[in-house]
């Protein structure tokens, strides 16, 4: 054998042994080592509540699936995002680049969303929002990986609401939301398909978020002479408003109309009589008798004893989603692109809504949205029951997409308003 | 819009009364003992917290409202003798340790009532709406009305009338000079800090049903009571409800015409305040 020739063979050998012991370990953990999610939510600050009830929803689906899928562990690595958009980011790049997690979940205000969507546009890291619902997101500026998975966009639930609402026989409505985005976007659904029905919108209030006091609004409000009053509040603000709403004699004689987040449990929870009858549209109600809804509502109320937000629901759902799609892949989702095309083209079965869920061409969910009403239930405690369907609900209405996606986005100024 | 009424003014007067209750308490411990009190929201919201659980469990409004000032005053105790004694007279470092205060407290009321929004439950004769001037008003905001005429006229008198009202203005004035007559001006500190307290405490427990409670009420209330306690002067009970009236006010008039300025209405003439009146409007250099 001259040099020549050994230097070949030993180091076509060497060759093959270093790509033998590296990768063959590499493949096996990829296919049978723990599938690591990053799950971000905001655990202190403002939004904390809803926060802890994303984790708890999140997790209750990995409990109940024994922490496995596909025979690959699930590690579930938790980050506070303070509900900041910086650390959120920097928790978001933690994750991804220290922890090295599979993909993204969580996150609950828009702003903190939108940080980590930017983020993960460059990286192609998959990254699940069930609760962030900046229309854009699946529209105008959609990111492949950014997948609402039993997620919603801001203005499609609210325009089922207007169209019952004409229905109704309502003729002037004034809107009052939150100041910002999520805000406007929400009352501009309501608005344009309220209008663009023969509505009028007689005026519109934009309140600061964590507004102190409500009666200034509310003072307003009496005096506009309308026939209901659509209201898009979260969280405290919702809390205040129903309260005041009804301390001012006006629940009774204006109907409230209200976006999803303004009866859901995370405020109606600690309320009493001022929050019953008001009417919201959404596509989970706690209240709804369908059995797999009813399920879920008992499980989560026997497990955490209380009844379940929009925002544990939407991470239980959202979990499942992704969980059925990892089942499918038979846990192997170490090719991204084929991971997020499977979550893509894949249904959401056996949830807790009671039917099947997909998507439409641009990653946003269509859904049966119900309008709801809030009851008392048989323990005394409030909820939002169905009293209404509409079926196959997409982000666009009855709108074509390619002509909708010519307006502009909505904001403050741009309401979709008919004149 | 339907610009100003006598529901929007009331709205401004109901808002003052309770800007008046807190800040009384603010500008008491600021004008005496020279301390800008940060954790002053924190007993706030602590108060109203108390005051909900007790009133839940007893059912008695007077008697949550009771124990939430007592509790808080007790905190305040705590509060002053067993830390802030130990930064006496660094000004920088009180401000610190009472900002640190805050944050620990907030964390506290977080882990006990968890982040949902509560609302103290109000009295039967206190629901409901009343008839002014063709629209209705809440019988429960013209009570908060009341309620701070009758605490401004207390004080009034507890700081005009009585022995300790006047330990307390000399020392607003000059401290060393009161203790030099003989008089133990830790005492009066500590009294003064306990009815600081407890004016956070029933501020809490009253604003706690109509403002609601949750985490972060306590630094939006800390920022009006800064302004007020700045527009008046530090340690003028005057001051403090000129200072109230004006911020409600602004606030509901800001809300109602200029509803993009909502903040700068109230915060612009803070700041003109600030820079041609230093020390408030009713504020005298120490």
């Amino acid at each position: 054998m001259d040099r020549r020739q050994f230097l070949k063979t030993s180091g076509l050998a060497l060759a093959a042994t270093t790509t033998g012991t590296i990768s063959a370990p590499f493949v096996a953990r990829a296919q049978s080592g723990p599938i690591r999610i990053g799950l971000m939510a905001p655990l202190s600050g403002v939004v904390a509540a809803g926060g802890r009830e994303i984790v708890e929803g999140f997790n209750m689906y990995w409990q109940e699936k024994g922490k496995s899928v596909a025979g690959r562990a699930i590690e579930i690595i938790e980050e506070d995002d303070a509900g900041n958009p910086d650390t959120a980011l920097q928790k978001a790049r933690r994750l991804v680049e220290q922890a090295k997690v599979d993909f993204l979940f969580g996150n609950l205000l828009a702003n903190t969303g939108l940080a980590v969507a930017n983020y993960v546009k460059t990286n192609g890291v998959p990254y699940f929002i069930p609760v962030i619902a900046a229309d854009d997101l699946t529209q105008r500026d959609r990111v492949r990986n950014v997948i609402r998975v039993a997620g919603y966009t801001a203005s499609q639930m609210p325009r089922p609401l207007a169209d019952w609402a004409l229905k109704q026989g309502y003729k002037r409505i004034a809107t009052i939301a939150q100041d910002y985005s999520f805000g406007h976007e929400q009352c501009a659904g309501f608005a344009q398909v309220f209008t663009q029905g023969g509505g009028q919108i007689v005026g519109q209030l934009w309140n600061p978020l964590n507004t102190a006091d409500f009666s200034p609004y509310i003072g307003q409000l009496a005096n506009m002479n309308v026939d209901a009053i659509f209201a898009m509040e979260l969280g405290a603000d919702a809390t205040r408003f129903l309260k005041q709403y009804s301390d001012f004699g006006l629940k009774g004689n204006i109907p409230l109309l209200g976006a999803q987040n303004f009866t859901d449990q995370s405020v109606i929870r600690t309320m009493g009589p001022e929050c019953e009858g008001i009417i919201s549209s959404a596509h989970f109600a706690e209240g709804s008798d369908n059995p797999d809804t009813q399920k879920f509502v008992k499980a989560y109320s026997e497990k955490y004893g209380k009844l379940p937000s929009l925002y544990g629901f939407s991470h239980y759902s959202g979990a499942m989603w992704v969980g059925q799609v990892i089942e499918k892949l038979n846990g192997d989702i170490s090719n991204r692109d084929a991971f997020i095309d499977a979550v893509l083209n894949s249904q959401l079965a056996n949830s807790p809504l009671g039917r099947p869920v997909r998507f439409d061409e641009f990653g946003n969910p269509v859904y049966d949205v119900y309008i709801r009403k809030v009851q008392k239930n048989a323990d005394g405690k409030y909820w939002n029951v169905p009293i209404e369907t509409y079926p196959n609900v997409s982000q666009f209405w009855t709108y074509k997409p390619e002509e909708y996606l010519k307006s502009p986005p909505f904001s403050r100024d741009y309401q979709g308003i008919k004149k | 819009m339907s610009g100003l009424n006598l529901i929007q003014i009331l709205n401004g007067l109901t808002f003052a009364a309770l800007l008046f209750i807190v800040a009384s308490g603010f500008t008491l411990i600021f004008g005496l003992l020279r301390i800008v009190n940060l954790a002053h929201g924190a007993l706030y919201l602590f108060g109203g917290y108390i005051a909900y659980s007790v009133t839940g469990m007893t059912g008695n409004f007077a008697l949550g409202v009771l124990s939430s000032m007592l509790c808080v005053a007790l905190m305040g105790v705590v509060l002053d003798l067993g830390l802030l004694r130990f930064v006496r007279g660094f000004e920088l470092r009180q401000v610190l340790l009472t900002l640190g205060v805050a944050f620990v407290l907030n964390d506290l009321a977080l882990v006990i009532w968890g982040g949902d929004t509560f609302s103290m439950p109000v009295p039967e004769m206190l629901r409901g709406a009343v008839r002014v001037g063709g629209g209705f008003y809440p019988k429960y905001r013209l009570f908060v009305l009341v309620l701070g005429l009758v605490v401004f006229l207390a004080l009034w008198l507890l700081l005009n009338r009585t022995r300790l009202g006047a330990l307390i203005r000399a020392g607003v004035d000059d401290a060393e000079m009161v203790e030099a007559m003989g008089i133990n001006i830790r005492r009066v500190f500590l009294a003064t800090f306990m009815l600081g307290a407890s004016l956070a405490g029933l501020g809490g427990a009253v604003g706690g049903a109509f403002l609601t409670l949750y985490p972060t009420a306590d630094a939006e209330i800390l920022v009006f009571s800064l302004a007020v306690v700045i527009i008046g002067g530090r340690g003028s009970l005057v001051g403090a409800a000129v200072g109230a009236l004006l911020v409600g006010l602004l606030n509901s008039i800001g809300q109602v015409m200029f509803p993009e300025l909502a903040y700068f209405v109230i915060f612009g003439p803070m700041a003109a305040i600030l820079a041609f009146r230093p020390l408030g409007l009713f504020g005298r250099a120490a």
